[in-house]
């Protein structure tokens, strides 16, 4: 019996008669990467909705470690150690980068209430410390004090990641972190995929980037109009005709 | 790094305090040195120190935060009554009842962001004005207004076997009276102790939460946090100051009346909050004495006065700059103080210490290390006022 992370069973959703997701079937593995892949509006970015309690499936459920999540609040959903990190970078505009990645530790910390008012941030050395190291890792040392706001697109993309993976998941969800990057710093990111992926972490991740795909996955899901049209290794995939039909008329990958 | 560090908080707690105690002499240059108004400048900036832990804060903006105004002064007139002269038992029984409106106000009230949120406060506002000239009377004592009475019981005084004398004594902590100045500078303590509380939580994980909530309270979700008992703490915090800023009201003049709950009340706080600017340390002090100086300073200007201080121009000059200037003052005061909203609000959308660090920024260019190590970082991190948080659900 394989360990099972989560399992998708049987999700469909509409958006007012558009079929967004259906009879989506999916069981992401204990420390697998698992990349997701297809065209614009596949249903990609819709999947992961239903997962952390953005969208609630028209029918299905979705398990997480045998506890359902559908029905469930979004935070509720976080505390489980289910994170998601977004698409399009969904930051504190009005908050420094360091601060932007201390709030998801102080959450994963203190839980989803904590009235610590009494405490002064400043004395906060462990959380600070991380974060610095954090964002030092990811190349964005000389950034802490800036506003976000200020950032480049592709930075912000980093400090989603950043935010993401100072929670410590149990699941990472992934909505393609290199999109807006420049060639090198995806390489970068590749790189720290790979260290986090060496730790063990389980992870699914939404990927246009094919050299991405196929140097950090282990299995890969292919989406396409709402369905799952295949599923496999990279090299069952690489050479399966479904495939290379759904991204016909894409760009050449 | 997080936030300021310590010894520059400490300092400007401290530089905070030796302006509040020396108001006194500070104010005589501009006309305000009379205990009356010192009080009322300690009060109001009580006011404005707890609305900007809401609404400076999270962004939820309340228009109806008079409400603990007025339950925080008809908590300590009662307490005067049934308790004691003595303002311990007042302030607390001030702070907890508006506490308990607080959370019951913000429990409805916060299932709603934005304007849907303000409205139900204000709803809130108006009905609570409302029962307190019908229903409440009994409580309120309707339009006369509630106030200490000799025959009142006092059981705690009686108990303690205090005499009263043939006057009533005013409201005391141990002998410090309410009135005058020994009134004035209970109050400028009371106003520290708040500015050093709404620092702390300033400078707290939980403060910053909130912040975090204001920049984008979708995302609070995603990252684990449940953002509805934050903003109730915030929102009973917020409640409590005012509570107490109302029994302070009562302290120094044991009187309460509903006009303190009226919805002109709620919009002070939110204009001297705005004026000073919203999610500062300072601001909300600033903005409050800036407003309460206006109502009473340039109220009281009437054409005589103006005729004396144009005395100089000739006559038919002085007639005519007598009557433009005398649009401004007195009742016209209003007119001046929505010139002077205006012209922040456009100009100066952090209020006037969004003003105060631009001076400080273009003075010290050459000394400073990056806004983010200031001691007005703060300042400028907020300078940009949402009116109200993102309140996009989720699209389906
Ligand atoms: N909140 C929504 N409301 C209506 N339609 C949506 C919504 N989210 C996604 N869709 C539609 O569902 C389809 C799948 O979108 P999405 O999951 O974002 O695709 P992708 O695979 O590119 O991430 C698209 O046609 C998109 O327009
Ligand atoms: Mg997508």
């Amino acid at each position: 019996m394989e360990d099972i992370v989560l399992h998708i069973d049987d999700v469909h959703k509409h958006f007012a008669g558009l079929h967004a997701l259906s009879d989506v079937n999916l069981d992401i593995r204990r420390g697998e990467t698992h990349a997701i892949i297809g065209p614009n509006g596949a249903g990609k970015s819709t999947l992961l909705n239903v997962c952390i309690g953005r969208l609630e499936p028209s029918q299905g459920k979705v398990l997480f470690e045998g506890t359902e999540l559908t029905g469930k609040q979004p935070h509720q959903i976080n505390q489980l150690g289910v994170v998601r990190v977004f698409q399009t970078p969904e930051i504190f505009e009005d908050l420094t980068v360091l601060e932007n990645v201390v709030i998801p530790m102080l959450s994963k910390r203190d839980g989803a209430f904590s009235l610590n008012f009494l405490s002064r941030l400043d004395d906060q050395a462990d959380l600070e410390g991380e974060a610095v190291k954090m964002l030092t890792d990811l190349g964005m040392g000389a950034h802490l004090q800036q506003m976000t706001s200020a950032l480049s697109r592709g930075d912000k993309r980093r400090l989603e990641l950043a935010m993401g993976l100072v929670q410590h998941p149990k699941l990472l969800l992934l909505d393609e972190p290199t999109a807006g990057m420049a060639r090198a710093d995806t390489n970068a990111t590749i790189e720290l995929l790979e260290q986090i992926k060496g730790t063990g972490l389980t992870i699914v991740i939404i990927e246009h980037d094919m050299h991405v795909v196929f140097s950090l996955a282990d299995r890969i899901t292919v989406l396409a109009g709402g369905r799952v049209i295949a599923q496999g290794t990279p090299d069952e995939i690489k050479g399966n005709p479904k495939v290379i039909e759904a991204y016909l008329g894409e760009e050449p990958v | 790094m997080l936030s300021n560090n310590k010894t520059k908080d400490v300092l400007l707690l401290v530089i905070f305090a030796v302006f509040v105690f020396s108001g006194p002499i500070l104010m005589t240059p501009f006309g305000a040195a009379y205990p009356d108004l010192l009080q009322k400048f300690a009060i109001f900036g009580l006011f404005a120190i707890g609305f900007n832990i809401l609404f400076g804060l999270t962004g939820y903006l309340s228009f109806g935060h008079a409400v603990f105004l007025g339950v925080g002064s008809y908590s300590a007139v009662w307490a005067f009554k049934l308790f004691s002269v003595n303002v311990i038992p007042a302030l607390a029984l001030a702070v907890v009842m508006s506490g308990i409106f607080a959370l019951l106000i913000g429990f409805v009230s916060l299932r709603r962001a934005g304007i849907y949120f303000s409205i139900l406060t204000l709803a809130f506002a108006q009905m609570s004005y409302n029962l307190a000239y019908s229903v409440l009377t009994p409580i309120t004592n309707g339009e006369t207004g509630l106030r200490v009475l000799r025959q009142d019981p006092r059981y705690l005084d009686a108990a303690f076997g205090a005499e009263i004398g043939a006057q009533l004594p005013p409201p005391s902590l141990f002998g410090w009276v309410m009135t005058g100045w020994s009134g004035f500078y209970f109050c400028a303590i009371m106003l520290v102790l708040g500015f050093a509380l709404s620092m702390v939580i300033f400078r707290s994980p939980f403060g910053m939460t909130l912040r975090a909530i204001k920049s984008n309270q979708n995302r609070m979700g995603y990252t684990g946090f449940n953002t509805r008992p934050y903003l109730l703490s915030a929102f009973v915090i917020s409640g409590m100051y005012a509570g107490l800023a109302g029994g302070l009201m009562a302290a120094t003049d044991p009187l309460a009346g509903a006009e303190r709950m009226q919805w002109t009340a709620s919009g002070e706080v939110v204009l001297m909050t705005i004026l000073g600017g919203a999610g500062t340390l300072l601001g909300p002090v600033l903005g409050a004495g800036l407003i309460k100086y206006f109502e009473n300073i340039f109220s009281s200007y009437n054409t005589s006065i103006l005729n004396d201080i144009f005395g100089f121009l000739p006559d038919s000059i002085q007639y005519v700059v007598v009557e433009i200037t005398s649009l401004f003052v007195g009742e016209g005061w209003h007119l001046t103080l929505g010139l002077l909203f205006m012209i922040v609000v456009i100009f100066l959308p952090g209020g006037l210490m969004e003003g105060f660090t631009r001076i400080a920024r273009i003075k010290g260019t050459a000394s400073s290390k990056g806004v983010a190590n200031s001691p007005q970082r703060d300042v400028v991190a907020e300078s940009e006022i949402k009116a109200t948080p993102s309140n996009t659900q989720p699209a389906e």
